[in-house]
């Protein structure tokens, strides 16, 4: 399995992804944002981090870049597009996932472990994975998930949550949504479910000795679901 | 040519700066305020002189990059 890994200036998380996703056997390829072609890949992955350094709204520079044009082309001709924290923020910008992410509700740079329940295991991403909790970490400062109501219908509708914030358990309450986000949205697909956005991330919990391995569960079931 | 732009949020987005900077104007003792919102200002500098072209291209600009009309709104307010 093939993948790419686009940094843009300010990308951090860029390196910790290539780890992730060689670890658990994809050939990885970093991809440059001035690059206008994308190599051929079964998965492109937008890195955390603070590209342009959140200038103007987080995300908005980067979904402009030269290397978007190709990646908005994968993602609607069903390619397989992941967006991780800042990540997230660029694909809201690009408009291929719904809605936007504001200011942390509290106005704190949040940095801590959160559990997430998967809300659809109805796609590439969460097919056959055994878990219906993972504990996640998340990094950031504009997590804020937010739609319109209509915007919230049509998610709802056609199953577009991938991932709430929880507790352990799973109970998806308003006291373990740690940023404000709209009914504890942690992470959204578009419609056809190849593109995922999530602010939590997966790459940092692939090894025990760091924080954890829900991230290892993660990536173990996206590649054998990928084959 | 100059045109102004303002960027404001929609009424119904929570807009948590604001909130902090009507406390702290509350503290301050200018304790009759209803609400405070932020936004953005711009001032482009265009070599387009013709006011109504000049206009549309920035009212481009606004769509495509300087407002997320999902939860902004724009509004150009000077041209000169």
């Amino acid at each position: 399995m093939k993948s790419s890994v686009i940094t843009f200036p300010g990308s951090n998380c860029d390196r910790d992804m290539d780890v992730a996703l060689k670890k658990f056997g994809f050939k990885n390829k970093m991809v440059w944002h001035d690059d206008t072609e994308l190599p051929k890949s079964d998965l492109v992955v937008l890195p955390g981090g603070f590209s342009y350094g959140d200038y103007l709204r987080c995300g908005s520079m980067a979904s402009k870049s030269k290397i978007m044009k190709s990646v908005i082309n994968f993602a609607t001709s069903g390619g397989m597009v992941m967006g991780i924290c800042n990540g997230f923020q660029i694909l809201v910008e690009t408009g291929l996932v719904p809605g936007v992410l504001l200011r942390n509700k509290y106005l704190e740079f949040i940095c801590k472990n959160v559990f997430v329940k998967i809300n659809n295991k109805h796609n590439t991403y969460f097919k056959d994975i055994e878990n219906d909790v993972l504990e996640f970490h998340i990094a950031h400062n504009e997590g804020n998930y937010f739609c319109t109501n209509d915007q919230l219908k049509e998610i709802e509708d056609n199953e577009q949550v991938a991932i709430n914030y929880c507790d352990k358990e799973g109970s998806i309450q308003e006291k373990f949504n740690p940023n404000g986000s709209i009914k504890n949205i942690a992470g959204i697909f578009n419609k056809k479910k190849n593109v995922l956005g999530m602010m939590p991330h997966p790459e940092r919990m692939i090894d025990p000795a760091l924080s954890g391995e829900d991230g290892s569960l993660f990536f173990n079931n996206l590649i054998n679901n990928l084959k | 040519m100059k045109i102004s732009v303002i960027i404001t949020l929609k009424k119904d987005v929570l807009d948590p700066q604001g909130k902090v900077i009507h406390q702290t104007l509350d503290g301050m003792g200018f304790n009759d305020l209803n609400e405070v919102r932020q936004g953005k200002y711009f001032e482009i500098d265009t070599k387009e002189n013709d006011p109504k072209k000049a206009k549309d291209k920035v009212e481009e600009m606004c769509k495509k990059l300087l407002a997320n009309l999902v939860i902004e709104n724009y509004k150009i307010i000077d041209v000169q």
